[in-house]
């Protein structure tokens, strides 16, 4: 179960957001990089999320480049989960790959602030502040099985290979 | 049943007869990294530890992101990615060599390749016959260590489209009129095809303007089928030997089929700060320019460069704006040289700057200041895209963008035709 307050940003926050270019001499010390994650879609995101937070989007979240420091300075802020209407396709990709959850749900209903509770099996999310439940359908089985492992890394060392079907 | 292209080639490399929305395990022929990815590729890879790549000349690493490099940090990550192409045996390209793109077409990218590259615009290679798609670092360095990669095979919407070009008109205002229609999300984990006799009768230059762009309305891949055009283009770069058809079968499954006539487009802009933003160069209004950026690995080949001088030649910039000019590659610099376009770039009021990313992506070479706009013939103008989140930039054709920089605002360039 994942736990925590709802960070809510709007419609395509691309990764010039989420990890913008000026920063691009950081990207080999990622710990630095993610002090500014999220920056220029709300500059106190950083400073204030706290460990288990949840960033929640609208549409096409994550579009744009390829960088998967995207994810994975969100990850590293202490975010346990993505939760969008819908994503684009490579950051999605990355997100699963780095073994941070991204889930595609109804998020208008969800208000910054918000306290949420994450079922990853069940398909369920909690939002305990306005006591509604949404759901979410499961991830297609060659994912679940790479963030069940821990992302594709972990994935690949734990059976050699994909094991993925 | 008959097969699409994506079809075909993840069939072929999967060795099983697949279709739209399986999960395959596919073979790899290239991978590419660039200096803004790269290095975490290789971090993931030790991390994996893998020391041999299983293919290393179907994998180039380009130093285009940071060319030459503005800080010791860059510089640092250019040092692994050196150390990392020497240890593997792999392709490197230095500083100045160009985009990792336009290389990649030149030197790479052949009909029914599979193509993997941790840069989002790598279906660029689409163009060319091939399944190009981009991806994480991640991913990437786990295509290089075993040689393959999972994908789920996309369904294909087939872009048909008829007509002529009129005059003004290009490939990149066709993909703005398009990216605008689908939406910034209208074809995610889709492939789009284009075909029909507007998109065969367009030569490779601009054939790579919209597989570069397919990304932009979140396809995974921009695929033509390959034809004499391929073949011409492959010859020019000496491996003719490389071609072979591609094309998707009579009787192939399209998830649906989006007719467009040509003949009714018009220059095209994309306003701030979402690429789907597009509107006709009529209906932007007033719009003062104080950056003119020509290049990146959208519009910054040859036949973009001689456009823009052949609506330079003779005239002067707008004494308040400042241009930028980035050939795509080496051999694009050079053949400006020798036909004397960085001549007349320079009378013009110019900077031309080495083959790279920079300007594009906000590393350096172009930032944005407070309050200006840009127009830009790149891919993407994502509020803070050019280093600045206070900035705004429009994105054109060359020709579109050469006009502008003329009466340094928005310029429509059937003026200058």
């Amino acid at each position: 179960m994942l736990r925590g307050k709802a960070w809510k940003f709007g419609n395509d926050i691309s990764t010039d957001l989420i990890a913008p270019g000026r920063y691009f001499h950081l990207r080999s010390d990622l710990n630095e990089l993610a002090k500014h994650v999220l920056e220029d879609a709300d500059p106190q995101f950083a400073s204030k999320v706290a460990k288990g937070d949840l960033v929640v989007g609208g549409r096409n979240f994550g579009l744009g480049s390829s960088r998967e420091h995207a994810p994975t300075i969100i990850k590293l802020a202490g975010v346990s989960c993505v939760l969008a209407k819908s994503f684009a396709r490579i950051f999605f990709r990355n997100a699963i790959n780095i073994g941070l959850p991204a889930i595609e749900c109804d998020t208008d209903k969800i208000s910054a602030g918000d306290e949420l509770e994450v079922n990853l099996e069940k398909g369920v999310i909690r939002d305990v502040t306005n006591k509604i439940d949404l759901k979410f359908a499961p991830l297609p089985k060659a994912m679940t099985q790479i963030l069940g492992d821990g992302g594709l890394v972990d994935h690949i060392k734990k059976h050699g290979d994909f094991k993925i079907e | 049943m008959g097969k699409t292209i994506s079809e075909k080639i993840l069939s072929e490399h999967s060795g099983k007869d697949v279709k739209a929305d399986d999960f395959v395990i596919a073979k790899v022929d290239l991978c590419l990294l660039q200096d803004g990815t790269g290095p975490l590729a290789v971090k993931q890879l030790e991390q994996l530890g893998i020391k041999k790549v299983v293919n290393p000349q179907g994998i180039a690493v380009f130093l285009d992101h940071a060319a030459p490099s503005p800080r010791k940090e860059l510089s640092n990550d250019h040092i692994t990615l050196r150390n990392f192409a020497r240890k593997t045996g792999c392709y490197l390209f230095e500083i100045g060599e160009g985009v990792c793109h336009q290389i990649m077409s030149e030197l790479f990218t052949s009909p029914g390749n599979v193509l993997v590259g941790a840069d989002s615009h790598t279906c660029t290679g689409g163009a060319l016959g091939a399944f190009a798609t981009g991806m994480g670092s991640t991913d990437v360095a786990v295509a290089m260590g075993l040689g393959k990669t999972w994908f789920r095979v996309p369904q294909t919407i087939k872009i048909a489209v008829s007509g002529k070009f009129k005059p003004g008109v290009y490939a990149k205002d066709f993909m703005l009129y398009l990216i605008g229609t689908l939406g910034a999300e209208g074809a995610t984990y889709k492939a789009l095809e284009f075909t029909g006799e507007a998109m065969v009768s367009l030569p490779m230059s601009e054939r790579l303007v919209v597989s570069n762009m397919a990304v932009e309305a979140g396809a995974k891949a921009g695929i033509f089928a390959s034809d004499k055009v391929t073949k011409a283009y492959l010859k020019q770069h000496g491996r003719e030997e490389k071609y072979r058809e591609m094309k998707s079968d009579k009787d192939a499954k399209f998830e649906k089929v989006i007719n467009i006539e040509v003949d009714k487009l018009v220059p095209m802009v994309s306003l701030p700060h979402t690429v789907d933003n597009a509107k006709p160069i009529d209906k932007i209004g007033k719009v003062k320019i104080h950056q003119v950026f020509i290049g990146s690995c959208t519009n910054g080949r040859i036949e973009d460069l001689k456009l823009v001088a052949a609506i330079w030649k003779g005239r002067k910039r707008d004494p308040d704006t400042r241009v930028i000019v980035t050939p795509a590659s080496k051999d694009v610099y050079l053949m400006a040289a020798k036909e004397g376009l960085l001549e007349t770039f320079i009378e013009f009021g110019a900077t031309v700057t080495t083959p790279g990313c920079g300007a594009c992506v906000g590393v350096h070479g172009g930032i944005l200041g407070d309050g200006e706009n840009c127009i830009s013939t790149s891919n993407r103008n994502f509020l803070g895209r050019m280093g600045n989140p206070k900035s705004s930039i429009y994105l054109a054709s060359p020709a579109t963008a050469a006009a502008s920089a003329i009466k340094g605002e928005v310029t429509d360039p059937r003026e200058y035709l």
